[in-house]
């Protein structure tokens, strides 16, 4: 097993996951069979290689500093789950 | 009667511009071929009554955000999201005055090689309705195919434009990297995602990228693409070497009937005109899943972060807010991207950093180097696009690698960032084979030369057997 019960639920504290007791078993399976697949990276001696981020060579691209319009309160509000004034509103934390 | 089975969007312009037809009316035809075949096929998440514009019809995957037009991307956790502004590919088709019909089903997140992993249900294959159309822009192909748009957008991160397109008889391309611009698309892999046609010829799916390619100050990771696109002409392939790299073409996996469909097409490649040669790509096959596997969830699990109950979509309880998070998460999410959020939160967390994103990177660059060498030799490379023909709905849902092989061709390009196109060349057992053509960064002309010569000579009847 590369990954144990206790790091599954580690991993989904990170993610802000609630999973269940059956996402838990199940993905966890899922994700084991999973990172043995994906494992194998592991097996190239890469030692030296230069890694890749992004397939363009495109470096920092700049903006002019230039002010210009953008979403109005009301539009960004518009799909809030719920608001109180010009706010997003959320529970305590 | 307008036969939208056939009508391709080239055909569609030409009754446009004689005025035998509207934009209107045209998108009436398909609003009635929708009333008529969808409840079968399943294409559309929504359909938009009104035509906006007087050019030809559009069906767009519902990860690219429309204005006023709700946006799920296949999701619970977006369900009755209604964007405020358009993307800037859904700006661009509406400058060029072309109306919506609708938004397309697709796998969850676009995470899916089959559509199956839409909250919504899956979209099912025109050519059989027993089997998948692919993913995860399914929707979209699925609507081409059947009569049901004249041309679509899909989106490819790993596969998932090109594969849909030859598992429904359709021509698809993945753009190269930064030629369209991903404003106001819905995140999946950030250094992956591209937006591309998926049509019924070649010369249409030219037209359409040409609509949508360019540099876009909105997304900095855009350039101009340094060629005008130019509509394909050409009828044979004289000039051009051809390269057959052996791994993409001799996978495990690969069916029979896909492989002689493809050497079948390799061989009139020769009678076209072009040399063609065998090529080696040793090690990007191999590890080309597994470098996705990682590279991709990794980034998923850092875009998908931002649905958290609180700017737009679901929310979820009212306790605290760190429950809420995860609540909301929790019922929003489906497996896939769940598992997918899991899988990259895992390789990016303390201690296994370096040993799976870092690596993936670094095989990437390996994957980049043999690509660059095969595409020294030959002007561009031919494999199949998908190992097999379209599967039955429930095939590959229970075990989440199988369905990861279905793009184990169609990745490696990808992770080098270069633009792949999709175009049938058969069938098999009565199921559209796919060709992949892959070329150097910004070849989408020679792609499109290409393609339409072989599509010319090959003379594939794009409209599925059982609807003719």
């Amino acid at each position: 097993m590369a990954i144990s019960r206790d790091e599954v639920l580690h991993v989904a504290r990170l993610a802000r996951l609630a999973l269940t007791d059956e996402e838990i078993e199940r993905l966890g399976a899922q994700l084991n069979a999973i990172l043995e697949a994906v494992g194998k990276v592991a097996e190239l001696d890469l030692e030296g290689v230069e890694p890749t981020a992004h397939p363009l060579e495109v470096v920092n691209v700049w903006a002019e500093d230039e002010p210009r319009p953008c979403l109005s309160v009301e539009e960004a509000l518009a799909n809030a789950p719920d608001r109180e004034e010009g706010f997003f509103r959320v529970p305590p934390a | 009667m307008i036969d939208t089975l056939r009508l391709t969007a080239e055909d569609a312009a030409r009754l446009i511009a004689s005025g035998e037809v509207s934009g209107a009316e045209l998108h009436r035809a398909y609003l009635d071929a929708i009333a008529e075949r969808d409840g079968e096929i399943h294409a559309y998440l929504t359909t938009v009554e009104e035509a906006e514009g007087d050019g030809v019809p559009i069906a767009l995957k519902d990860v690219i955000s429309t204005k006023g037009v709700e946006t799920t991307a296949g999701s619970k956790i977006l369900a009755g999201y209604v964007p405020v502004a358009d993307s800037t590919v859904a700006a661009r088709c509406r400058e060029a005055r072309l109306p919506l019909i609708g938004k397309t089903n697709l796998d969850e997140f676009a995470m899916g090689s089959s559509t199956e992993n839409s909250a919504y249900g899956p979209s099912h294959n025109p050519w059989d309705p027993t089997r998948v159309p692919g993913g995860s822009s399914g929707g979209s192909a699925a609507a081409v195919a059947a009569g049901l748009a004249p041309w679509a957008l899909g989106s490819d991160t790993g596969g998932s434009i090109k594969q849909p397109a030859a598992l429904c008889g359709l021509v698809g391309l993945r753009p190269t990297y930064g030629t369209v611009s991903r404003a106001g698309i819905v995140a999946f892999a950030s250094s992956l995602d591209q937006v591309g046609p998926i049509t019924k010829t070649v010369r249409d799916c030219a037209r359409l990228y040409w609509i949508i390619a360019g540099r876009d100050p909105a997304d900095s990771t855009t350039v101009e693409h340094p060629d005008a696109i130019a509509i394909p002409q050409a009828e044979d392939l004289k000039g051009l070497k051809v390269g057959v790299p052996k791994e993409l073409n001799e996978a495990e996996g690969i069916e029979p009937g896909v492989s002689e469909a493809v050497n079948r097409t390799i061989e009139l490649c020769s009678e076209l005109g072009a040399e063609v040669g065998e090529t080696t790509l040793p090690r990007s096959v191999e590890y080309g899943l597994p470098c996705y596997y990682l590279i991709a969830p990794s980034e998923a699990s850092s875009n998908l972060a931002r649905y958290d109950g609180v700017r737009y979509g679901l929310r979820v309880g009212n306790g605290d807010i760190r429950s809420m998070y995860e609540k909301t998460r929790d019922e929003g999410f489906g497996d896939e991207p769940k598992r997918r959020i899991m899988l990259g939160t895992y390789a990016l967390s303390a201690g296994y950093y370096d040993a799976y994103y870092g690596q993936a990177q670094k095989v990437r660059t390996i994957i980049r180097d043999e690509f660059t060498a095969a595409l020294g030799q030959f002007d561009l490379l031919v494999s199949p696009t998908s190992p097999t023909v379209a599967f039955p709905l429930g095939a590959r849902t229970e075990n989440p690698l199988a369905m990861y092989l279905s793009d184990v061709l169609a990745i490696p390009p990808n992770m080098a960032g270069l633009p792949g196109l999709s175009i049938p060349c058969g069938l098999s057992e009565g199921l559209p084979v796919g060709l992949q053509l892959i070329g150097p960064q910004f070849s989408e002309n020679l792609l499109f030369r290409a393609g339409h010569a072989l599509e010319n000579a090959l003379g594939f009847d794009y409209v599925p057997e059982r609807l003719r």
